[in-house]
């Protein structure tokens, strides 16, 4: 089989970026560019009551339409990508600036301390980044920054075992031997040979984390626990389109669509990812 | 494997313990008296304390843990300090009605995605294959409750096949029930099937490369048959694992349906709680729903061990 | 393959398994081209070069399970019965395991780590009625005690006890018996046998490769046998094809082709394992380089880039030297005269 196995890798290589990873990136970057475009331009104030008629359908004013209470639904959606890109690497830097160093530290340490490590993952685990962030709600009062805490906590397990299972690995391999009996600290050895040959795969985990994120954020919006009012973001975009969907269903479909768009984005870019840095290579095709 | 059996019941017992503890000391974080919140400002010092006597907050927080712990243990989650009506009760009505969501969900999932998984593995080089692969990608992207929202959309408002929302006990009237569970199930399962779809899909092709699968063949075994004979009990352990995942995201993204479609389920419970500042009531619901994670965490491994017989040995 | 044995243009009748111009392509990449070999009835062929060079892809090609996108050309015939490089999918169900056997070199992902190994010799005997027919009509029953014969033949200890375990629970070496208990179910005309012995002690080795010799022996099964090992070679077989670059390059007894080796790949093979040397210790002559990725080998003469007397007539592939069982193909080969051929150096 070494034979077929070699061939594999080689049209891989040779082949470069899936093609479905290049879309990934490509949707990815319509919502950053969406989110950065915000800043500088949209064709109305997202927050302006009576922007425009209300409910009214797509025309060359409104591309999108207008909501009931007349405001640019198109304008709402660029500001919401600003909404959906922050909370997004905020829990997602939460998450690895927690998860990596404490998956870092289970992985090198004592047994004991790793398996600890892993049993408060799986408690943590148990707390899914919604049931989190209501509980935050109903204590701190629901706001992106609650939001975006309880996502990025809930995220943390997920960082710290991959963290570790590659710790492990990499720990095992000759090198990390050499650099131990050679003297090296634990620190110098997490940051020359563990980090750089993790952080392929933290990347992929990076990517993923942001779709979940972006999930999340649309769930706790749509409940009211995520970005308040005026601020746009997709979520409650859906939930005030929900509530006129019988004169107005069209509404509803935009903001769905931005945000599967997003999360496609992110899922796709994050295979293409592994599909670089998985050291299994025989992965699908 | 009876031993290791043991250690996942010490295991689980360990975490729901530490699970309580956490849920029980954020919720009492917060400022505030709850006998001030039930009786307004103006309340009488006297009546003040004999309603923290009546709730037992005037005592410490660790005798209130113990209290409300020991309670758990027999269902009884305390009394509403909003509603003054008991919360175990009610968390029971609640919960069968969002066990019945999750369940049907789970089975509409598994009864879609194992065979659309298998086709796309299979034929993961044909159109047909290729297919399936891109629809349960875009499916993933869809949240469930966005996904009911569009189905509300077209068939309940425009095609005006089934209710909108609400919910109707089995008892009460089968047929209405069943009417009622279509949408909901139906947005919560087939986004869970495109999720699982895609993790079937990858355990089959991981299987289909294995050596034990060309072994299968060598003996004279079809493709079909090598793969449901030697493949399926293989792809399934890692498949088991997702699945455990997934009926803890399916109870979560069941919070957000049940507010979709208006049902009376425990995630409506959580978010009137929540509405009502009847913190005693949303400690319970969070405690029941993380309660049902770790149980079905447990219920993988020790399925896990009854799939590979290569953990039987192990501790 | 009875049933397809009156094709009107059967050939030789007596080769067990015939193979003419075998080709087996990826894609563009061509991994193995114009291989050619009668195998009779009882003889034992061994298959030799280094890893990379085509032999396990050789073995698959025969058993119809090559890799997904890898396809294969030309003629293999088992007894001058139909061609299996375009036998449908349903007519190899009847082949692999009666027709041809293999004993794969990975003994513990070879087999089905959640399946007792007893059932699963019983499936390969049951799939082939071969349990049922040889202790008369009672299907599984019958399947459980031929298997229980199989496991003692290859000397497997309690073979009760052993049915009952899973492969995890056994040795490499009983793994792979297991293995050889498999391929030998349904008496095989054709056993297939890629490295078995890889990864075992030189004990175990020894043992096994008695087995699979006495068990081929027994059912008068033709072998081919494919290692890197010339020792084990030596022992095995008594003809060897030599493979390089998805070519054979040279073909002949083993005695012979060890003894005048006349292809220079093959000197490079014998010189590297030359153990005389290294009891002088003198340092082990290797071939320089190493072996090509799969389609990268040169055009010509697949062994010139790494072969010290290669000129400019390497360029052209070099006709075959000798006869079909005795031969080779190579510009300037050694001692040209040992073959009694016309193959000078031009």
């Amino acid at each position: 089989m070494s034979a077929s196995a070699a061939l594999t890798r080689r049209t891989r290589s040779r082949r470069g970026w899936d093609p479905a990873a290049l879309v990934g990136a490509v949707l990815v970057s319509i919502v950053v560019v969406a989110a950065l475009v915000s800043f500088v331009w949209t064709p109305y104030d997202p927050t302006l009551v009576g922007a425009g008629p209300r409910l009214a359908g797509p025309d060359t004013s409104h591309l999108l339409g207008t909501d009931r209470l007349g405001r640019d639904v198109f304008s709402q959606l660029l500001v919401g990508a600003r909404t959906t890109v922050f909370v997004g690497v905020v829990a997602v830097g939460i998450a690895a600036a927690v998860g990596v160093p404490l998956g870092m530290v289970a992985g090198m340490g004592p047994r004991w301390l790793g398996q600890s490590v892993l049993r408060f993952n799986d408690v943590l685990l148990a707390f899914p980044a919604l049931l989190l962030a209501v509980m935050f709600g109903a204590v701190y009062g629901a706001s992106t920054l609650t939001a975006m805490i309880a996502i990025g906590i809930a995220t943390v397990p997920s960082f710290a075992r991959l963290t570790w299972s590659g710790t492990r690995q990499v720990l095992t391999t000759d090198y990390a031997m050499a650099a131990r009996l050679a003297g090296r600290g634990p620190l110098s050895i997490a940051l020359r040979h563990v980090l750089p040959n993790v952080s392929g795969l933290l990347l992929v985990q990076a990517s993923v984390g942001f779709a979940i994120a972006v999930l999340a954020e649309a769930g706790l919006s749509y409940l009211g626990f995520g970005t308040a009012p005026p601020t746009p973001s997709w979520g409650r975009m859906l939930q005030e389109a929900a509530e006129v969907a019988s004169v107005a269903p069209l509404l509803s479909v935009w903001p769905a669509a931005a945000i599967a768009v997003a999360v496609l984005g992110f899922n796709l870019l994050g295979d293409g990812l592994r599909d670089r840095f998985d050291p299994r290579l025989e992965r699908r095709s | 494997m009876l031993l290791r059996l043991l250690w996942r019941t010490v295991i689980l017992g360990l975490s729901v313990l530490l699970a309580s503890i956490a849920v029980f000391a954020f919720m009492s974080v917060l400022p505030g008296d709850p006998a001030v919140v039930a009786l307004g400002v103006n309340a009488s010092p006297q009546a003040l304390a004999d309603l923290r006597t009546e709730f037992g907050t005037d005592r410490s927080a660790v005798a209130q843990y113990v209290d409300w712990s020991a309670g758990l243990v027999h269902g009884d989650f305390g009394v509403s300090y909003v509603t003054r009506a008991a919360i175990g009760p009610q968390l029971a009505d609640r919960l069968q009605v969002t066990l019945w969501l999750v369940v049907v969900s789970m089975l509409l999932a598994v009864a879609v995605a194992v065979p659309a998984g298998i086709v796309a593995a299979v034929r993961h080089r044909r159109l047909d294959g290729a297919v399936v692969t891109g629809v349960s990608q875009l499916g993933v992207a869809v949240p469930s409750f966005v996904a009911g929202i569009l189905l509300v959309d077209v068939f309940a408002v425009r095609l005006g096949w089934f209710p909108s929302g609400g919910w109707v006990p089995p008892a009460q009237d089968p047929a209405a029930f069943v009417g009622h569970l279509v949408l909901p199930v139906l947005s919560l399962g087939l986004v869970q099937a495109a999720v699982l779809t895609r993790y079937v899909r990858s355990a089959v092709l991981d299987v289909l490369r294995e050596d034990y699968v060309r072994t299968a063949r060598a003996k004279g075994l079809s493709p079909t048959r090598a793969l449901l004979r030697h493949g399926l009990r293989n792809a399934a352990i890692p498949v088991i694992t997702v699945l455990g995942l997934q009926i803890a995201t399916l109870l979560i993204s069941a919070v957000v349906v049940e507010r979709v479609f208006v049902i009376p389920g425990l995630g409506s419970l959580l978010l009137d709680g929540v509405a009502n500042r009847d913190l005693l009531l949303v400690q319970g619901v969070v405690m029941v729903l993380v309660l049902a994670v770790l149980l079905v965490n447990y219920v993988v491994d020790v399925l896990h061990v009854v799939v590979d017989p290569r953990l039987r040995r192990a501790t | 393959m009875t049933a397809a044995a009156s094709t009107p243009a059967a050939p030789v009748v007596s080769a067990a398994l015939r193979i003419r111009g075998l080709r087996v392509t990826a894609g563009p990449l061509e991994l193995i081209s114009g291989v050619d070999l009668d195998l009779a009835p009882g003889e034992r062929v061994g298959l030799i070069g280094e890893s990379g060079s085509g032999k396990t892809l050789t073995a698959l090609a025969l058993l119809g399970l090559l890799p997904e996108g890898v396809h294969s050309q030309g003629e293999v015939r088992l007894h001058g019965g139909a061609n299996l490089i375009d036998l449908p999918e349903r007519a190899w169900a009847q082949v692999r395991g009666p027709g041809l056997a293999m004993v794969f070199q990975e003994p513990m992902s070879a087999l089905n780590p959640t399946m007792r190994v007893g059932r699963q010799v019983e499936e390969a005997l049951l799939l082939h009625d071969s349990g049922t027919r040889r202790v008369g009509d009672g299907g599984r029953a019958a399947a459980q005690s031929r298997t229980l014969e199989l496991l003692s033949d290859v000397r497997l200890p309690d073979p009760a006890e052993i049915a009952r375990a899973y492969p995890h629970q056994l040795s490499g070496g009983q793994r792979q018996r297991v293995m050889l208990a498999i391929a030998l179910a349904n008496d095989p005309q054709v056993l297939l046998c890629d490295e078995p012995t890889t990864g075992l002690d030189v004990t175990v080795q020894a043992q096994l490769l008695d087995l699979i010799v006495s068990g081929a022996a027994q059912r008068g099964s033709s072998l081919l046998f494919i290692t890197h090992d010339l020792a084990v070679l030596a022992t095995v077989c008594s003809r060897v094809l030599v493979m390089y670059g998805g070519r054979v390059v040279e073909t002949g007894p083993v005695s012979a082709v060890l003894r005048t080796p006349h292809h220079r790949y093959t000197a490079g093979l014998l010189d590297s394992s030359d153990l005389d040397r290294f009891r002088d210790r003198a340092r082990l002559p290797t071939i320089p380089g190493s072996v090509p990725a799969a389609g990268e080998f040169p055009d010509g003469c697949v062994f010139r880039t790494r072969c010290a007397a290669a000129t400019e007539a390497c360029h052209t592939e070099p006709p075959w030297t000798g006869t079909q069982q005795h031969g080779y193909a190579c510009w300037h080969p050694l001692d040209p005269a040992g073959s009694g051929d016309e193959g000078s150096t031009p």
